[in-house]
């Protein structure tokens, strides 16, 4: 099994100029179910690249294919829209790859999508969603990974990859690989991806990847200790060096001057060890207590 | 980004919050001599003379002070100009008319991160350290939650009226303050603010309630719908390094840090992991260097370009994981880049990974780069650059 998506995850794209073609194409190409484009103005046409059709709206899709999931990739000025059009529309699972929503943005949506629930949205900001050998939603390179029994859970992109890829090396695959995105708002937080994963059979260990900023770590380090004691769970908290006040590239990603506390990457692995986590202190030692604890 | 004084009442002013009547924007002495002149000549008894920087605790820096004469304003004005505050330099000044202050409050609106909405604070203890009341006097604040929908059209009179009755205003200013609140509400979401904080809100003799401090920040990501933020962007307020104005200005993720070692890598959970592993090789990195997903030649040479204009950085740590791009682009654009660099005396540590990194290695080496040296690991890397950053 998996998590979020499948192989009956079938995938519409919000977003199909040359990036969310590009990638759609490397999705359909790795064997997910991508069913159609979406674009207001060009519906009924062909979207050549993927040999698939383009509604003009996800609800058409939806209606005509079947869709369940769509990935949005649209600029970030139109992204609202986008998730509560999919939204709307009955879209199950919406996995939103653009970076640069405004905060108040977000937080509409949330408000009106998360919190009135019956959807799952990933993001935004972040590579996307891959269960290895079914499907891959977003931007994450497919190639570094096979299937497997770890769960690994990020805010980052590339270092998610890094930590996938010395994994794979020591012969460890992925069930689910789920990038929630490095903005302060997002969708699906680290505890309610590690609440999926401890309901999946078919993973047995989980990894994750946090940063500095916010303290959705934290909360999901309280749920594992109450709830998933016996789980082999492995953490880095990317961003021990980030200076307070600093924005680190993901908008999610500073340390406030003055602010709650417990944002300090060394703060956030002290309160996560204290509830039983392994916490590494880079992302190779991170791949190597995860190796340690499996084998 | 965040707005310094003047600015936030400046956002607070056009969107009907109360402000003082206005100041004086001064650069030099002589400009702000000639604006107290100014605003004493206008029947104010004083005015105040306030450092514009983008830090907290101006006051006990020894950056805002009163002056009831043009020669007392010289006075403050040489000694609040170049002051260091907290790692800023003053080299802006706001000369505001005095208020008559009777009471202090606090009032803030904020985006919550925690539970994603919209939090309002209001305590009747002001002008003092609002963490500081919370903490000794946590029934003094009064903190309230609102969601998007309960706000769709506003924060509502009414709940602003409960907000300030629960922190216990006094009666007669608690109207005023109500209808403030509901416009510091209205602002906080027209210009995109993430904060909107005033310390204090004052009373003044008369009853009525002004934003005597502001802080005030916006949401980069917003900008695209407020003309780029263009008009906050004023010269002499970049408290941090040149460097990072130029990043900015090319659209590039930089931070300049403290230490020798120069770092780019893809990926903002790389870089700053890359920042650790230098820490942990018993270094520290000069910079923060996010050069994208992709890292084409184009964006490596810019990136690079930027690095090692630092003075600081002895040795330079390039880190990429290759995941999209291949192994190979990557090797490309680093080789490339340098041959567009010329000559630069810093050694580059670089460790490609993922995919096609052996492809790539294998044209790192062929290529036999003078500054190249290639790395297996994210820990040899690291080493390796922090030795080199000690010899140099």
């Amino acid at each position: 099994m998996s998590i979020f998506i499948d192989e009956s995850s079938k995938v519409v794209v919000q977003g199909i100029g040359s990036q969310g073609t590009f990638h759609a194409k490397r999705n359909q190409d790795y064997g997910t179910k991508v069913v159609a484009g979406i674009h207001p103005k060009k519906g009924g046409s062909r979207w050549e690249e993927l040999d698939l059709p383009v509604y003009a709206s996800v609800k058409e899709a939806v209606e005509a294919e079947g869709a369940n999931t769509s990935m949005v990739m649209v600029p970030a000025p139109f992204t609202k829209d986008a998730i509560l059009e999919a939204y709307e529309a009955g879209i199950e699972t919406i996995v939103t790859i653009t970076e640069g929503v405004p905060v108040h943005d977000m937080t509409e949506v949330y408000d009106a999508v998360v919190r009135r629930g019956g959807v799952r949205l990933i993001g935004p900001n972040c590579p996307g969603v891959i269960s290895p050998g079914k499907s891959n939603v977003g931007i994450i390179p497919a190639d570094i990974t096979g299937a497997g029994n770890v769960g690994l859970v990020s805010r980052s992109g590339t270092l998610t990859y890094q930590i996938m890829h010395e994994l794979a090396q020591a012969g460890i695959g992925i069930s689910t690989c789920v990038g929630i995105g490095g903005d302060p708002v997002i969708g699906t937080q680290f505890q309610e991806v590690i609440q999926a994963f401890a309901d999946d059979p078919d993973t047995h260990a989980i990894a994750f990847v946090g940063e500095i900023g916010g303290s959705e770590e934290q909360l999901a380090g309280e749920w594992i200790r109450d709830n998933i004691p016996d789980t082999p769970v492995v953490g880095y908290i990317a961003g021990f060096e980030a200076p307070p006040g600093k924005q680190m590239g993901h908008a999610g990603a500073i340390v406030k001057e003055g602010g709650p506390g417990g944002e300090s990457a060394a703060e956030k692995k002290e309160i996560l060890e204290g509830y039983g986590i392994s916490v590494a202190l880079n992302p190779s030692e991170a791949a190597q207590l995860m190796i340690e604890r499996l084998s | 980004m965040d707005l310094v004084e003047f600015q936030g009442k400046q956002l607070f002013g056009r969107n009907g919050v109360p402000v003082p009547p206005e100041g004086s924007v001064c650069r030099t002495v002589d400009q702000i001599v000639a604006a107290a002149e100014q605003h004493l000549g206008d029947g104010h008894g004083a005015v105040v003379v306030k450092a514009q920087v983008k830090t907290g605790g101006r006051g006990k820096a020894g950056g805002v002070k009163l002056a009831s004469s043009v020669d007392e304003a010289r006075e403050h004005a040489e000694s609040i100009l170049g002051l260091d505050i907290k790692g800023h330099t003053v080299n802006i000044v706001y000369v505001e008319p005095a208020s008559d202050i009777a009471e202090e409050y606090y009032l803030s609106v904020m985006h919550d991160r925690v539970d994603k909405g919209h939090l309002v604070i209001c305590s009747r203890e002001g002008g003092v350290d609002i963490e500081e009341v919370n903490r000794t006097n946590p029934d003094a604040v009064v903190k309230r939650k609102l969601t998007p929908h309960e706000t769709v059209d506003g924060l509502a009179t009414d709940t602003a009226r409960e907000i300030v009755a629960e922190a216990n205003l006094p009666e007669e200013v608690r109207d005023a303050t109500a209808d403030l609140l509901v416009k510091l509400f209205a602002a906080y979401k027209a210009e995109d603010a993430t904060l909107a904080e005033i310390n204090p809100l004052i009373r003044r003799p008369d009853d009525s309630v002004i934003a005597l401090d502001s802080k005030v920040s916006l949401d980069a990501s917003a900008a695209f719908r407020h003309d780029g933020y263009t008009e906050w962007q004023i010269e002499g307020l970049e408290a941090n390094s040149p460097l990072e104005a130029e990043a900015q200005a090319k659209g590039i993720q930089y931070v300049k840090l403290d230490g020798q070692v120069g770092v780019l890598g893809n990926g903002a959970g790389l870089v700053m992991a890359t920042l650790d592993v230098v820490a942990q090789s018993g270094g520290q990195a000069a910079n923060f260097l996010d050069v994208g997903g992709g890292a084409s030649a184009d964006a490596m040479a810019q990136s690079l370009d930027l690095v090692l204009k630092d003075p600081d950085v002895k040795s330079v740590f390039i880190n990429i994981f290759g995941g999209i791009t291949r192994g190979e682009e990557v090797a490309g654009g680093i080789i490339e880049a340098t041959k567009r660099l010329g000559d630069f005396p810093q050694k580059l540590v670089v460790r490609l990974d993922g995919t096609n990194a052996d492809e790539g290695r294998r044209m790192l080496e062929e290529a036999d780069l003078p500054s190249v040296i290639p790395a297996a690991t994210m820990q040899e890397a690291a080493a390796k650059a922090v030795e080199l950053a000690g010899q140099a």
